[in-house]
């Protein structure tokens, strides 16, 4: 195979990653890294550093759009930011002293935990109760667009959110990934935030993270031009035609597709990580 | 009085990230498919072989490097050089929002802000 070939058969898949990334709210990160790995044989560190070029390229672009519309929450984002760039510092420091196979399998935890969060979905309740003195303190509680108008909302226990945060931050860093379902379990379910807020907030935040990453990353030669640059340019075009055709697509069962394809990369990975053969 | 101003402060602020992170986004893919396609021009007959990780030359690396290549139009640097733009994007939003802060004179998050910005500068300029 020649490199024009290469070229073109990964910007066609990253499409493809992108599109069904953007129609499920999963990202297509997450499924670049193991696509990478295991369809085309690349070396996990290059995977990891196109893929977290990717990342920074999708949630600058999606960011864009929620911010104006009023979802995310700036101050949230900026606070929790301080957690997942310290840990993704950390996450791309590790890289160097980790051994590729248990990458891979720490990988494949990932993408398993990926498809089961995606699969759940637990509505947002109604909070009577009085705000949180470290959220009034940090100036976290806000209010957001529903179909009742703006309702306010009320942010709790911020220490577990910040850690969690900050794991995400490491898994980031680690493995080239945003992971968005991660920042979402410590905003939606530990600090309470509403499922809308937590998931623009959660990606508002992914480009920042992964970019505390990608200084080292390009320093120690993780980041390829010709090999991010289909990536980048696929995962790209294919967001934005997902966010084009949202709006009336039945995303359920592209939803339960993608989880299970998800399953089955997440096993692979394990397997070639227990294996030692990454 | 004061939370109207602070409201329209964080408006004009929603506005003007999604403003930077749209062009920020748009400028390097459009240098990244450029340099892109020169390269592919120039070595599309090349074997691609990224199965062992031996890093990049210096020349890909550091800032440096990469600029000494764009003048002398090599497509790899080009694309370098784009994603680098990508990179920063981001950290020309937390930078934006430190000034943001600042105007609304809310100084725990000008001082957060500033903190995520030495993270930032530490991962491109630490080693």
């Amino acid at each position: 195979m020649n490199l024009l070939l290469f070229t073109l058969l990964i910007w066609i898949c990253s499409l493809g990653a992108g599109l069904l990334g953007s129609l499920t709210g999963l990202g297509g990160g997450v499924i670049i890294v193991p696509l990478l790995v295991l369809a085309f044989g690349v070396n996990i560190h290059y995977a990891a550093g196109a893929s977290l070029i990717s990342v920074i390229a999708t949630s600058s672009g999606a960011a864009a759009a929620y911010v104006k519309e009023g979802y995310t929450n700036i101050r949230i984002g900026m606070f929790l930011e301080v957690a997942t760039t310290l840990g993704a510092l950390l996450g791309a420091f590790l890289v160097a002293k980790v051994s590729p196979s248990a990458i891979a399998i720490i990988f494949g935890i990932v993408l398993l935990f990926s498809a089961y969060r995606s699969l759940r979905k637990v509505p947002d309740t109604i909070d009577t109760r009085p705000p949180d003195r470290l959220a009034t303190l940090l100036r976290l509680n806000g209010d957001y667009p529903t179909a009742q108008g703006l309702t306010t909302y009320n942010v709790r226990r911020v220490p577990i959110g910040f850690l969690v945060c900050n794991c995400a931050g490491i898994l980031s860093g680690l493995l080239g990934i945003g992971s968005g379902p991660l920042k979402v379990l410590g905003m939606d379910q530990a600090m309470e935030i509403p499922f809308k807020v937590s998931t623009t907030t959660s990606n508002f935040m992914i480009g920042v993270t992964a970019a505390a990453s990608a200084g080292i990353y390009f320093h120690r030669g993780y980041v390829d031009p010709a090999l991010a640059m289909p990536v980048m340019l696929g995962v790209l075009a294919g967001a934005f035609l997902g966010a084009r055709i949202l709006p009336g697509a039945g995303t359920k069962y592209l939803r339960i597709l993608f989880s299970v394809a998800i399953v089955i990369l997440g096993f692979e990975m394990l397997v070639k990580g227990l294996g030692g053969k990454v | 009085m004061v939370k109207a101003k602070t409201q329209w402060n964080d408006e004009r602020m929603d506005r003007i990230i999604s403003v930077l992170l749209r062009t920020g986004v748009i400028l390097s893919s459009i240098v990244v498919l450029i340099g892109g396609i020169w390269y592919l021009a120039q070595n599309w007959r090349l074997a691609p072989d990224y199965h062992t990780f031996r890093g990049e030359p210096a020349s890909l690396n550091g800032l440096g490097g990469i600029m000494r290549g764009l003048l002398s139009w090599h497509g790899r640097n080009w694309i370098q050089f784009g994603l680098g733009m990508l990179v920063a994007t981001p950290v020309a939003r937390v930078a934006f929002s430190v000034f943001a802060f600042f105007e609304e004179r809310d100084w725990l998050y000008v001082a957060l802000t500033l903190f995520v910005l030495g993270v930032l500068m530490f991962s491109f300029i630490g080693r």
